[in-house]
């Protein structure tokens, strides 16, 4: 068989009762939540709920006790992410740090870094930010030529990130940069290093906007900013490999098909004032895609749990989740008779309207549609 | 899974690679009935995998009992094989003695088509109180499926006492082909993937253009769409049979347009070649298109699917989700 068949998800008691203590949560915490705010998905950004999370014990839940997590299980830590998802939370203060540059300090990290940080980011305090694509550096993340050099003490940098989701927030960015060698080099010569957004001198942060008006993005230049010795994470070289483990946590989650939950929600709500076949069938179709495409996300989980790499399965179920959600505002344009308008009074409209805005980006943001399919056609050995 | 299973697998893995080659293959697209790897499959056990030791079974695991159906599609194998392991759990469960011989489901309210009816020796059928045993049946009209192999209308005499069962036979059945299904698309992903490795066109093989590699991720993600779907629903069933009909539509539905989409891009791939009748892509892509439709297809489970959402209604839609 080379097809790649996805465990099945272990049956997780624990989990199946959390699912009920975070429902409960969120029903109270988000009560006045309008549809179009939990339309935002994991853009919505809020410091208070990110910290009541982190009292809760929902943050950097399956690291260890000493570095401030909670050791639990994947499996539990999947309930609590799908479960704010779902119900539209604002998720964005904490987002990045718990899935994927927490994980990363916990494994390649020094002493100190996991000590002074990852207690932090657990009680939700700490907004972290990815500096990877840069202007001539989006897909072919290889070619980076933003470049640390080596001084009396620590690193200089100088060199501009580009795309960077929530820079303006942010108190760390993990920046991936040259640190020897030329771009000629390609992946060697690469690392990361942890950047002090607040301390680090240098650091010019532009908003971009977006085509919806929205600020999510930001342009990052670094002119001869001083970084201390102390901020290299891992080994100096070695950051190519390190960025390649972090990308199994960003592409399998289920934000890459749940982002756009509430367009689903209020389909239906509108539907079942008037259902039909169509209504019945496109609405069968939606939900089979879901169940499926949850089942494969939880079957990544279980490979992260048992400690393999699953890079080929998490860029499969990201290239289907981003299809699905692509799909969404177009069969539900054609089943609901309405002009989309942010503005509307209609919660249907509005979130109809934010998401067709949002939706080109489904496919590009945490690698692109060719990349990924790219990533499976060498899994399948054809590369 | 376990060491016995395992051992089962391979036997009959090993029994299909020695005796269903491309002329057992179009002998059966003729109507002969493959009498020789019937009995060979017969003397494995296989028609008894699903039925509990109890009751005359060997204590297979169910879930590797299931997997045994994945294997038939994957071999495109020309039998009611799965047909008559759902048939014999469905009579032991029920209390009447097991099929003799291969086996049919008859759901109340369809499957006019029977594969392979003529030569079926037991029907499961079922009625408004549960599901009879018959043996007394007459071919009423013969006739093919997209593959060319038969599915036959029939007649039932003398309908003996009916006993029920959990969960409808039209969702056993819908199950057999998801498997099947799920299979029979791992082999056209293993041919197609073979395929562009072998052609060269323009001095290179065409896998190494990257216009065929996107399409042969895209055919790999409905494949691997379609295999978790199948073990969703295997999963449900075996869980608890009375309880699995949200998880058959949701795998019926997604496999059926999981074929529709992985047919195409494996057709494409191989191009003209693959639309031969000389060429043995069509062995599987046929079958695939006609089990997808059998016992229900899109527009039967969808709708089912849809009705589910629509009673679930805006609050209760994630809850209905998160609980398959």
């Amino acid at each position: 068989m080379i097809g790649f068949r996805f465990p099945s998800p272990p049956p997780s008691p624990a989990a199946e009762a959390l699912r009920a203590e975070v429902r409960a949560f969120l029903a109270e915490a988000l009560a006045t939540r309008s549809p179009a705010a939990r339309a935002e998905s994991w853009s919505g950004f809020d410091r208070d709920f990110s910290r009541a999370i982190g009292a809760k014990g929902w943050l950097g839940m399956t690291w260890p006790k000493r570095y401030g997590g909670h050791e639990r299980s994947a499996f539990e830590r999947y309930v609590v992410i799908e479960e704010m998802l779902a119900a539209g939370a604002p998720v964005a203060a904490h987002w990045i740090a718990d899935r994927q540059s927490g994980p990363t300090l916990l494994k390649f990290g020094t002493e100190e870094q996991k000590a002074t940080i990852l207690p932090r980011i657990a009680a939700g305090e700490l907004v972290f930010c990815i500096g990877m694509s840069e202007p001539d550096s989006g897909s072919d993340l290889a070619a980076t030529r933003t470049r640390a050099t080596p001084v009396d003490g620590g690193w200089r940098v100088t060199g501009t990130k580009l795309w960077t989701t929530g820079a303006h927030h942010a108190d760390y960015m993990i920046l991936f940069c040259r640190t020897s060698g030329t771009t000629s080099d390609r992946q060697a010569g690469t690392s990361q290093l942890l950047v002090d957004l607040h301390a680090t001198e240098g650091v010019t942060i532009r908003p971009i906007i977006d085509l919806a008006g929205q600020h999510h993005f930001n342009e990052v230049h670094f002119e001869n900013a001083f970084l201390p010795a102390a901020a290299l994470i891992g080994a100096e070289g070695g950051g190519w490999d390190q960025v390649m483990s972090e990308l199994a946590f960003e592409r399998s989650g289920p934000e890459r098909f749940l982002s756009s939950m509430q367009l689903l929600l209020e389909l239906i709500a509108v539907l079942r004032e008037a259902p039909g076949d169509a209504a019945r069938l496109a609405l069968g179709r939606l939900t089979a895609h879901l169940v499926v495409l949850r089942r494969l996300s939880r079957g990544v989980a279980a490979l992260l749990e048992a400690g393999e790499n699953p890079a080929v399965h998490a860029a499969i179920v990201k290239d289907l989740g981003a299809t699905f959600e692509q799909d969404l505002p177009e069969i539900a344009r054609a089943l609901v008779d309405a002009e989309p308008d942010r503005a509307s009074t209609s919660d249907f409209v509005a979130v109809l309207a934010h998401t067709m805005l949002n939706a080109p980006s489904f496919s590009l943001r945490g690698g692109t549609r060719e990349i990924l399919r790219g990533i499976i056609a060498r899994g399948l050995g054809v590369r | 899974m376990s060491e016995i299973a395992t051992m089962l697998t391979d036997a009959i893995e090993r029994l299909l690679e020695a005796r269903l080659d491309d002329s057992a293959m179009h002998a059966a697209r003729t109507g002969t009935w493959p009498s020789d790897l019937w009995r060979a499959l017969e003397e494995q056990g296989v028609p008894l995998a699903l039925v509990p030791e109890d009751a005359g079974g060997f204590g297979v695991d169910p879930r590797e009992a299931l997997d045994l159906i994945r294997l038939f599609g994957r071999h495109a194998v020309p039998l009611p094989l799965g047909e008559t392991m759902l048939a014999n759990a469905a009579l032991a469960r029920a209390g009447l003695p097991l099929a003799d011989g291969p086996a049919a489901l008859v759901p109340i309210d369809g499957a006019a088509r029977i594969a392979w009816g003529r030569n079926c020796r037991t029907f499961v059928v079922e009625t408004a109180t549960g599901i009879a045993r018959i043996t007394d049946a007459t071919l009423e009209h013969e006739a093919i499926d997209l593959a060319g192999l038969p599915r036959d209308a029939m007649r039932f005499h003398a309908p003996e006492r009916a006993a029920p069962i959990p969960g409808k036979l039209i969702e056993h059945g819908a199950l057999v082909r998801a498997l099947q299904c799920a299979g029979a698309l791992d082999r056209v992903l293993e041919l197609t993937v073979a395929h562009v490795a072998e052609r060269v066109q323009f001095g290179r093989p065409l896998s190494k253009f990257q216009a065929i590699q996107q399409e042969l991720a895209k055919l790999a993600g409905e494949v691997v769409a379609a295999s978790a779907a199948a073990d969703l629903a295997a999963d449900a069933f075996i869980a608890d049979p009375a309880d699995a009909t949200f998880a058959i539509a949701v795998a019926r539905v997604r496999i059926g347009e999981a074929v529709g989409r992985a047919n195409g891009i494996a057709h494409q791939l191989h191009g003209a070649i693959g639309f031969t009748a000389e060429h043995r892509l069509h062995l599987f892509t046929t079958s695939l298109w006609t089990w997808r439709d059998e016992f229900g297809g899109a527009a039967h489970w969808a709708t089912r699917l849809g009705d589910r959402a629509l009673a679930a209604g805006k609050e209760g839609f994630w809850p209905m989700v998160t609980a398959a």
